[in-house]
């Protein structure tokens, strides 16, 4: 069996084998996810050590035959691409089961939703096969949905609850429509998308299907990423999500929308892409410049963060959206470092909220006195918000820039102002606010995080973002492959 | 020789005629127990059919009665959901003031109607087939005789059951006198000219309101959301499952076999009729309070969603429908079962009555939460893949008529609609605050299997669809679409 289908099956077997542990034995109940998150991150880390960049196709396959009168499979696989996704997923996931320590009752239902999810995932940026791609991905729906209700917080909660499931369903019942759309249209009559990819190379789909599926597809997708201007329930939802949830949704779920469009819209649908991309490149600059401003009107550090993920996804957009080898590159880097961001402001976020009970600025002050680690691990993510090179964010931001500089250079030219004067101004005021001046006495009996294994999740994210950012290479060299690989495909007439 | 092919009807009606037989010598403390000797007796009679072929249709009582794969399945299918509805209604005995024994016997009369409906090949047959179901439902649905809400349902279900039935024998008539047989098949020499002829159309269109009755389909789902509150729960429980698919059944050969000429010419009929289930069904859903009552209209919603497989006229459509079927079976008997054993002492079935469900029965509220995750149709329960066949199915047809994928709008549409309220279901089980009973439930243990059969069978339907689409596909074989 391909080392992928244990990455997957590990939390989903973990989560079926926490129903049989009894829930007052809380140790085991919290071991089983930590031991599971843990073998599925170690296997992540040895699957992308062995990874062979520049290999044609895919690498660790596996193929099951699943309905077989639809020709559905299961058939995971990753290229390069996908293959840093994975490895973030995992490192995430192990993170978020980490910090799941501030959850208090009803600890059993937590952490089996929160494997659900986390094999969801994984499974979705694995996936080969169009359905399994769907499917895997709305596994994590209702976990999301349960654990913002029953572990979230604030008052307007379950508004936040509903509208973040019901947008989330809206953009993934328009992504299956497309898919099944794909299907049929194609004439190939599989949901196979290594089969598929091949079938349209050579019998591509006419470009009115195109222009009408692309939009399918790129709408679904988009609404999954928070795409302005249906990036609502992004900020509010990650406000009202416990800090695990917040976690896994805003790192690594919400790329699978991205993954999407660079895997299946872009390479199948190349006519479509390009009638549509540069409606992307337009609505993206709705993302950076906007949710910046947004952010910076917010009263709320979780409101201020929510936003500043939804404006960094812009530029994700924009790199996809320039439809050239480097700005996709980017949007790859992008990916996998916003997604070790996120996490990390979540989960320090979330820190915070759990000491203090609030996250509303004006509250907070001076807080890097009683909390050393905390607030220092939270500079170095607010910087890498910013774009500091040295952090993977810097790699990606750049080579998207370069990468849109040719054909859209305006709007390089708001992007770069949106993330190096919007993002600092944001980003470095928070700062100023929460974690210097001088400190209000109520917060002086804040502890901070001396344990290490309290340390550990925030250690390995911030390890992510600075090994990616000083050692580039290790995930572009994987990702230009794979890029130029769906750029032959959606663009041939460019090198 | 050939009556033998209804052997499985005749011995479900014997089973029903034993038990008020057993029920005279029993004393009635212990008449709750006849309905276990029903379970084992149903139980027997279901796995017997599994010695039965339908692969080549045979006929009896001169083509009246058709034993093809499409009977076969559903017999199947009506077999399995009146064993659920009988481990619910053992549960729910207590509850009765009276006469549980002739309770379990209505119940086996009603599904050997739905049986016969199954092999019905002739407008006679499906005639005697539905006043069968229709005539035990009058008085299931009004078991509960000292509760105001069950008269009333059963008050609503006869006069409108009686109008559909006067609507249906009157459209047979027509047709009889539009095309001079009875038969599903005619097999005169000028049968196919007829078949237009506007006599014919006005019958069939007659018999279709009967049927569209039996459905819930709009116009004709004015009863639903009612009854479904008023009757016992599982009473309810086998009108959903059982009556619709019987319905549904009947739709599919009436549609498919008798008239594919018609059904043809009259598509946009059934594209607007679908589209209006849908929204009648997902929107009348939002503002409800009362489990049952939700449950009443989401049945208007999901007759809509297999409206689509009609609609879209093709063997996809109908095979589609057929595995929509298998897991709104299994769905909605967890969901009855659940709400039968949380509602013990008052059944009124208001929403606020679940809240703490979690907390009164741990087991209970999870099986509440996939059922509804499954009428929602998310992944990885039966109701996700029967939704993807039945889209899959309306797109297909979009490709050479677009006006299909208005209706995938609409279908869309519903599906968000329809996730708010069966969330809220959820948020009820999980994070309400209004608690009204707190004392733990405690669950028999045959209703418990029966609680895993269903959990068992949404997970199969939802993770390994491939058996059970093979089966839905050779079974519409039977109706020769394309």
């Amino acid at each position: 069996m391909s080392t992928l289908t244990y990455i997957i099956g590990w939390p989903l077997a973990a989560a079926v084998a926490l129903l049989w542990v009894p829930r007052q034995m809380r140790v085991l109940v919290r071991l089983v996810p930590l031991l599971a998150t843990f073998i599925t991150m170690v296997l992540a880390i040895k699957l992308f050590w062995q990874f062979e960049p520049g290999a044609a196709g895919y690498q660790f396959v596996q193929k099951i035959g699943w309905v077989t009168s639809l020709d559905i499979s299961y058939h995971v696989g990753v290229d390069g691409l996908s293959v840093g996704l994975v490895l973030m997923g995992a490192v995430v996931a192990f993170a978020a089961a980490c910090v799941a320590w501030e959850i208090k009752e009803r600890e059993k239902e937590f952490y089996f939703l929160l494997l659900l999810m986390t094999g969801g995932i994984l499974g979705a940026f694995a996936s080969l096969d169009m359905f399994f791609f769907y499917f895997f991905h709305e596994l994590a729906l209702v976990p999301t949905f349960i654990m913002i209700g029953v572990w979230g917080r604030g008052e307007r909660k379950n508004y936040a609850t509903f509208q973040i499931t019901l947008y989330l369903t809206l953009g993934s019942l328009l992504v299956l429509i497309g898919l099944i759309a794909l299907y049929l249209r194609s004439g190939a009559n599989t949901f196979d998308l290594v089969r598929l990819t091949a079938y349209l190379g050579k019998h591509p789909l006419s470009p009115d299907a195109q222009l009408a599926v692309f939009p399918l597809l790129l709408f679904g997708f988009g609404i999954l990423v928070s795409l302005w201007p249906f990036h609502t329930w992004a900020p509010l939802g990650y406000r009202a999500a416990p800090t695990s949830t917040a976690m896994l949704h805003a790192g690594v779920l919400k790329k699978f929308g991205l993954y999407g469009l660079l895997r299946i819209a872009l390479p199948l649908m190349p006519v479509g892409a390009r009638h549509w991309l540069g409606v992307v490149a337009f609505l993206c600059v709705g993302n950076i410049l906007y949710c910046g401003l947004v952010a910076m009107r917010q009263k709320d550090l979780n409101l201020l963060v929510g936003n500043s993920s939804v404006a960094h996804m812009g530029f994700a957009f924009l790199g996809i959206a320039s439809l050239g080898l480097i700005g996709i590159t980017g949007a790859g880097v992008v990916m996998v470092a916003h997604g070790f961001l996120a996490a990390l402001t979540f989960g320090l976020t979330g820190y915070l909220y759990q000491q203090t009970g609030t996250l509303e600025i004006s509250e907070l002050g001076g807080l890097l006195r009683r909390l050393p680690f905390i607030g220092s691990a939270l500079v170095m993510a607010m910087l890498a918000g910013c774009g500091l090179p040295g952090f993977a964010n810097f790699v990606g931001e750049v080579l998207v820039v370069f990468g849109s500089w040719k054909s859209v250079p305006i709007i390089a030219v708001l992007a770069l102002w949106g993330a190096l004067v919007i993002a600092a101004v944001y980003m470095l005021r928070a700062l100023r606010n929460v974690l210097h001046g001088p400190l209000p006495e109520k917060w002086a009996a804040l502890s901070d995080a001396t344990n290490p294994w309290r340390k550990l999740p925030f250690v390995l994210l911030l390890s992510g973002l600075i090994i990616f950012g000083c050692f580039p290479r290790l995930l572009t060299g994987k990702i230009t492959p794979a890029a130029a690989a769906i750029l032959q495909t959606a663009a041939p007439q460019q090198p | 020789m050939n009556a033998l092919l209804t052997l499985p009807e005749i011995a479900v009606v014997a089973l029903g005629l034993g038990l008020l037989l057993l029920d005279l010598w029993t004393p009635p403390d212990q008449k709750r127990q006849l309905g276990y000797i029903a379970v084992a007796g149903l139980g027997l009679i279901l796995a017997a059919t599994f010695t039965l072929h339908g692969s080549n249709p045979q006929y009896a009582f001169g083509q009246i009665y058709v034993m093809d794969g499409l009977a076969l399945f559903f017999k199947r299918f009506f077999l399995l959901g009146a064993l659920f509805v009988l481990v619910m209604s053992t549960d729910f005995a207590d509850r009765f003031p009276a006469g549980i024994g002739e309770y379990y016997a209505l119940i086996l009369f009603a599904l050997a109607g739905m049986m016969w409906a199954a092999s019905a090949n002739d407008y006679s047959l499906l005639f005697v087939a539905i006043e069968l179901i229709t005539i035990s439902f009058y008085v299931l649905n009004s078991f509960r005789r000292n509760q105001a809400d069950s008269l009333e349902a059963g008050a609503k279900y006869l006069i409108l059951g009686a109008l559909a039935s006067a609507f249906l024998v009157y459209g047979i008539a027509f047709v009889y006198g539009g095309s001079g047989t009875l038969s599903f098949h005619p097999t005169g020499p000028n049968s196919t000219d007829l078949s237009l002829s506007p006599i014919f159309q006005l019958g069939l269109a007659m018999v279709l309101v009967g049927l569209g009755f039996k459905i819930a389909a709009f116009p004709f789902q004015i009863w639903a959301p009612d009854v479904y509150q008023g009757s016992p729960t599982p009473t309810t429980a086998f009108l959903a499952i059982g009556s619709k698919a019987a319905g549904f059944v009947l739709l599919l050969r009436v549609l498919f076999s008798a008239a594919p000429d018609v059904a043809t010419h009259w598509r946009p009929w059934w594209m607007a009729v679908c589209a209006i289930t849908i929204l009648y069904g997902n929107l009348g859903a939002v503002p409800q309070r009362n489990v049952k009552r939700l449950l009443g209209y989401s049945s208007i919603a999901h007759a809509g969603y297999m409206l689509l497989g009609v609609a879209a006229m093709s063997a996809a459509g109908a095979a589609a429908i057929l595995y929509y079927l298998g897991g709104y079976l299994f769905t909605l008997a967890a969901a009855f079962t659940v709400i039968c054993l949380a509602f013990r002492k008052s059944d009124t079935g208001d929403l606020a009555g679940l809240a703490g469900l979690h907390h009164r029965s741990p087991f209970l509220a999870a099986t509440l939460t996939l059922a509804m995750v499954s009428l929602a149709g998310i992944p990885p329960l039966a109701g996700f893949f029967g939704k993807f066949l039945l889209l899959k199915a309306v797109v297909q047809r979009g490709i050479t008529n677009p006006a299909y994928y208005w209706l995938v709008a609409v279908a869309l549409f519903g599906i968000v609609v329809s996730l708010y309220f069966y969330l809220n279901v959820v948020r009820a089980i999980y994070w309400s605050k209004t608690r009204t009973e707190t004392a733990p439930i405690e669950i028999p243990r045959l209703t418990r299997f029966s609680l895993y059969g269903c959990i068992a069978g949404m997970l199969y339907l939802g993770l390994l669809p491939n058996t059970f689409l093979n089966w839905a596909q050779e079974a519409v074989k039977a109706l020769h679409l394309n």
